[in-house]
Parts: C-alpha cells; sequence; structure tokens
C-alpha cells in the first residue's frame, strides 16, 4: 500500500483480532482501493433474468464506474464501462431498457450491443487519415462470468477465474442461488432495484453480511415487532444451527444447518407458500443428500457482493461513493416456476423485512452510520476495532467446506478473513502474489 | 357587487373538501406529533400502503417509470405491518428512530377527484363505503440527531372510505420525486 507510508497489514491484526479504524475513514487509503481492490477483484455486475432478451440492457456499477450490461443481438452478454470513448459522456443514463444501439448525446458517436463504434458524425469528411474505429470501441471489461444466473466481471485480465476467485466459497453461492429444489431449474429477480445511500464506509456493510452473528443484539425490535413469514413471530423462520465459515479469498458465509429428521415447515403465513417450501425441501433432499440441510443464509463475497440465501432471498452490493458514502443497490429473487402467491408472499416479506423501509435493515444502517461518523477522528482513529470473539476456534468439517466455526461459539472469524484479505490485496502488486498469499489464511 | 350564486351543490362540494383537508391536516399532525397508534386508526384494516420506486427510463418508456403493482416497491404494506412498523417504534429500541426523528409533513394540492360523483349526488359522499379519491403533494422535512437531514418531496394519490361516518384512508399510494432513494432510511410515515 502506497497511501498509507506503511504496508496494509500493519493495519490488520489477523491473529490478534484488531483492526484498525483508518481502513473505515482514511480517504487515502479510500482512493487506493478504488484501483487496488475493486480494479482488480470480480465484482458483482446484474443478474441474466434482467437482460433477457437481445438489445435488453441494465446500467450497473463496479466499484465507482457505471457500466452497462447488456445482451447483443447474437444473444451474448457484455459489460461495457459506461463512458463515450470520444469525450467521456455517459452513453446510457436510463436504468434500463432494450436498445439497438447506444448513442452518446453529447457529439453523437453510437455504438452497437457488442460495443463496436459504428457512427461517427463527419467520419468520412473530418478525419483524415480515417481513424480506425475498431480501437475505440466501448471499455469492456476483461473477464467476465455467469453463474447460477448472476453476471460477474474484473477489469484485470491477468485474474483467475471465477470459480478459481470463489474457491470453495462456490459450495455457498451455488447453494443460496440455486432453485429452492436444488435442481438446475432458474431462479429470477422479482422486479426492480432497490438504490439507496448509505453515510457509512463499504466494508462495514460488506463484514456485516460476511457472518456477523453478534450483531443480532441490535435487530431485537424488529424481533419484538414480528414480521417473520410464519405466525409474524421474530424476523424469520428458525434457521437451525449456525455455522460461520470463511474462505481464504476473503469471502464469508453464515450458515443454518436444519435438523435432517424433520421436514422443514417455513413460511406458514401462507398455506401455498408453505406447502411450495416443503415440496422443495423434499427434492432437495433428494437431489443434494446431506448437504441439502446446509443453507447459506448470509455472505459476502469479496469485496462487496452480499447475499442472503434464505429469507428472504437477495442480492446486496455495497458499491462504494466516498469514503463515507456507499449506494447500496439490492435485489430480490425467487424461483422462476414459483407460483404467482409465492412470489407475491415472498415479495411483500423481503421488502419489510430489507431496503430501506426493511424493519431489519433500518437497524443495521443505523449503526453502520454512526461507527463510520464515530470513528472520523483524529484521536478515535487512534483504537483499533475488536475482532477477538471465537479466536483459535476455527476448525474444518467434513460436510462444510472452508474455515468454520461451530455452534454454539459466536465468532468474528469472517471479518478477520475478510479484513486480512483486503490488506492482501492493498499490498500485493499482481494477481500471482494475491494468489500465493491465500496460504496465511489458510 | 354581487357574489357569484353558491348553489347547494357548490356549497356542499366546498363542505365536502374543507371535510377532506382537515381530514389530511389532522393526520399529518398527528404523525409530526409522533401519535402513531392514533394514526393507525384512521387507517382501514385493508388498507394498502405503497410507495413504488421510481426509475429512469426513455421518453417512449416514460409511462413505466413508476414500478407497477406486482413489482419491488420501498414500500408495500398492509394493516398488519404498518401496526408492527408503530409497535417496533415503541419498542424504544428500534436504533434508526431512537431518538425519535424530527418530522414535519406538508399536505398540499388537495384535489378530490372524483368529484362529478359527488356534485351530481352530495348525498353520496356520507353514505357508508363511500370511496374519496384524493391527489395531493407532500413535502416531508425529516431531521434527527444532530446534522441527518432529509426532505422527501413527492404526489400522493389516497382513497379515503366513509366508515361510520368518518373519514378512513382506504389506499394510499405514494410517488416520490427520487430515482435512487437519498435518504438512508424510511422509518417515517409519509
Amino acid at each position: 500500500m502506497q497511501s498509507f507510508k506503511c504496508s496494509a497489514q500493519d493495519l490488520v491484526d489477523f491473529h490478534g483480532g484488531e483492526i484498525s479504524r483508518e481502513l473505515f475513514v482514511n480517504a487515502d487509503i479510500y482512493r487506493e482501493e478504488q484501483e487496488r481492490v475493486f480494479a482488480r477483484a470480480w465484482l458483482y455486475v446484474g443478474h441474466a433474468t434482467q437482460v433477457r432478451n437481445p438489445g435488453d440492457f441494465i446500467v450497473s456499477k463496479m466499484g465507482e464506474e457505471s457500466v452497462i450490461l447488456a445482451r447483443d443481438r447474437a444473444g451474448e452478454i457484455h459489460v461495457f464501462l459506461n463512458t463515450c470513448r470520444h469525450r467521456g459522456m455517459k452513453v446510457c443514463r436510463y436504468d434500463e431498457g432494450n436498445t439497438k444501439t447506444f448513442m452518446c448525446p453529447y457529439h453523437g458517436w453510437s455504438y452497437g450491443l457488442d460495443g463496436k463504434l459504428i457512427g461517427v458524425p463527419d467520419y468520412q469528411e473530418a478525419y483524415k487519415p480515417a481513424f480506425d474505429r475498431e480501437e475505440w470501441r466501448l471499455v469492456e471489461v476483461a473477464q467476465m462470468a455467469i453463474f447460477r444466473g448472476t453476471i460477474w466481471a474484473t477489469w484485470d485480465k491477468s485474474a483467475p477465474s471465477f470459480e478459481e476467485y470463489l474457491g470453495e466459497a462456490r459450495f455457498a453461492l451455488d447453494h443460496a442461488l440455486c432453485p429452492w429444489d436444488g435442481g438446475d431449474g432458474e431462479t429470477e429477480v422479482l422486479g426492480s432495484t432497490q438504490r439507496w445511500i448509505i453515510p457509512s464506509n463499504w466494508k462495514i456493510v460488506a463484514e456485516n453480511f460476511a457472518g456477523d452473528a453478534l450483531h443480532v443484539v441490535s435487530h431485537r425490535s424488529v424481533d419484538l415487532a414480528g414480521i417473520g413469514p410464519s405466525e409474524g413471530e421474530g424476523r424469520r423462520d428458525d434457521p437451525g444451527r449456525l455455522v460461520v465459515a470463511a474462505y481464504p479469498g476473503g469471502h464469508g458465509v453464515m450458515y443454518g444447518v436444519r435438523d435432517a429428521t424433520t421436514v422443514p415447515n417455513d413460511y406458514r403465513g401462507s398455506r401455498i407458500t408453505a406447502e411450495y417450501f416443503r415440496h422443495c425441501w423434499k427434492k432437495r433432499r433428494a437431489r443434494r443428500g446431506p448437504t441439502a440441510d446446509i443453507v447459506p443464509l448470509v455472505g459476502t463475497i469479496f469485496p462487496n457482493m452480499s447475499f442472503h440465501g434464505q429469507q428472504p432471498r437477495t442480492i446486496l452490493v455495497a458499491h462504494p461513493l466516498g469514503v463515507d458514502r456507499t449506494e447500496m443497490w439490492r435485489i430480490y429473487f425467487t424461483d422462476r416456476g414459483a407460483p404467482a402467491e409465492v412470489k407475491d408472499f415472498l415479495r411483500r416479506y423481503y421488502v419489510r423485512y430489507a431496503g430501506p423501509a426493511g424493519m431489519t435493515e433500518q437497524d443495521d444502517m443505523e449503526n453502520w452510520n454512526y461507527a463510520t461518523a464515530a470513528s472520523r477522528g483524529v484521536i478515535a482513529r487512534q483504537y483499533p476495532y475488536h475482532y477477538k470473539a471465537g479466536l483459535g476456534a476455527a476448525k474444518t468439517s467434513d460436510l462444510i467446506p472452508g474455515i468454520i466455526t461451530d455452534h454454539p461459539i459466536t465468532t468474528e472469524q469472517n471479518p478477520r478473513v475478510l479484513y486480512q484479505r483486503w490488506a492482501e490485496y492493498m499490498d500485493a502488486g499482481s494477481w500471482d502474489h494475491l494468489l500465493g498469499k491465500q496460504s496465511v489464511i489458510r | 357587487m354581487t357574489l357569484p350564486p353558491l348553489s347547494p351543490a357548490r356549497l356542499a362540494y366546498l363542505n365536502l373538501m374543507r371535510e377532506i383537508e382537515d381530514f389530511l391536516h389532522y393526520e399529518a399532525e398527528l404523525l409530526d406529533e409522533r401519535r402513531f397508534e392514533a394514526w393507525l386508526e384512521l387507517l382501514t384494516d385493508d388498507i394498502h400502503y405503497w410507495m413504488p420506486i421510481r426509475k429512469n427510463l426513455a421518453f417512449e418508456d416514460r409511462d413505466h417509470d413508476i414500478t407497477a403493482a406486482g413489482d419491488v416497491a420501498w414500500i408495500d404494506d398492509d394493516k398488519t405491518t404498518l401496526s408492527k412498523r408503530v409497535r417496533q417504534i415503541l419498542t424504544g429500541i428500534h436504533w434508526a428512530e431512537e431518538p425519535l426523528s424530527r418530522a414535519s409533513h406538508l399536505v398540499t394540492n388537495i384535489s378530490l377527484f372524483n368529484q362529478a360523483t359527488f356534485l351530481a349526488d352530495p348525498a353520496s359522499a356520507y353514505e357508508d363505503g363511500a370511496l374519496l379519491n384524493i391527489k395531493c403533494r407532500f413535502l416531508v422535512h425529516r431531521n434527527r440527531l444532530e446534522t441527518e437531514t432529509d426532505f422527501l418531496v413527492g404526489r400522493r394519490e389516497d382513497t379515503l372510505r366513509r366508515v361510520g361516518g368518518e373519514l378512513r384512508i382506504a389506499k394510499r399510494k405514494i410517488i416520490i420525486d427520487q430515482s435512487v432513494l437519498l435518504a438512508k432510511n424510511l422509518t417515517i410515515f409519509i
């Protein structure tokens, strides 16, 4: 790391469980993060069901950058930087739509759905000799991958494949994103994206969803109010035994492990929904055997894609906007084949749970807001955050991949691993170096 | 100078409008005074309280820039969920509203959209189950703790229903003039 005149590792005491507050409030570190983390890591961009037909596009973000996710005439998916190669204007200022071209409003350059520069005003007359339009295509990501409908990309051509990037966290993402019956059917985005801005550092969001079992105390008010999908108790159905698992790539997941001797009886607030999920559980167990009951409740794929795998099922991306500003993008998803009444019931539950009006997420955001604010001062910065819960408790399991800490130990293992990996990104000059480093966490 | 004649129908209309305005002002007052349980009493048991999302769409799609019923919304509540929101605030440990926000609800441009019905038959506005379709604008100013300030501005489409002689809110659609929500949360009622 260059911005802070020290190694990022000096700010992250992985073995002692102490993390410097500079990570959350230092503007120089934030700037360097954009290059070291967001320009290199695999980032979540969108979902294939948002661009189902040729010509469909959505505008998304990769870190601070605006990007276009588009499906071309041949059905291929592309991710482009949303900026005209001529003089920088956004070539798309719509959230979504269907188009044949992206035409820049500034000087009229236009690009095809495959990114090719296809129109330049006065091309024949003004450019002598003519410039090669092929060299002035929209900037496209270096690599793109689709995993169970989710679309990921990286700007770094030397990054490993997405599967390698996930490592054993693939298990979690697969279980989180598959249809509930555990098969190979489609999930789909339930509708539009919620986007809102919070005054917090993005990493506080990422670590929360990576598996911070200790923060459940902050949700006491929603548990008392009772918004759950069964008899209106708590905020969700009993997720089972909690197991936290971390992955050397910086990913963290909190699993709920269900009792395999009974069929879960969730979503009892809607008879059809309850029946649908009981039916799915039976198929899921038949398909997936002993791993069927291991459900990722929440997780973060490094750096900033977080998900709820169950109750609600949603993807949240914490896009950095500044050292103390984050743009939250939340989509909700469900089984494509679920009955309409199930989707309707889930949608209402999801929206009262999460998002800016979500009775659970509201209290999280209050904590993230004022943790950021109260760490900003020169005195406050001298005192590291405390992540010592569960130090030394990590082990491995036959059923759940990763470094795990088992019930009943609550642990801050996953944030520790996330910040250790963050420090490695900040210090490492290349992907070769980064891949070699994972052994420290293991 | 002679005043224009005040027909019985016109008088009935003014009387009804005054009742509607008084009702909406009273509702705003209850929210600003944080009398949330009393506010719940103004809602019918089958209320749909809905705040869709606004999108940035091309001109030809401009009529679809408000998320439709069945799409994801900011808020899509029934009476049960609204009651739970109130219950959560009243726990005193709902950290996003503890301490409570300071809010002022300005409700303006109030108009009755199905007024022709009631001009033709003024008494029908007082029959049990009568539905009054209201459009208005809101400006909700929220400030909390030291510097947190939000301006929530937009349109509202309310359906009021006559229940036992009184007006009650049976539907509310809140159309905010923001796409990316600039407030960190929506813990106050609009």
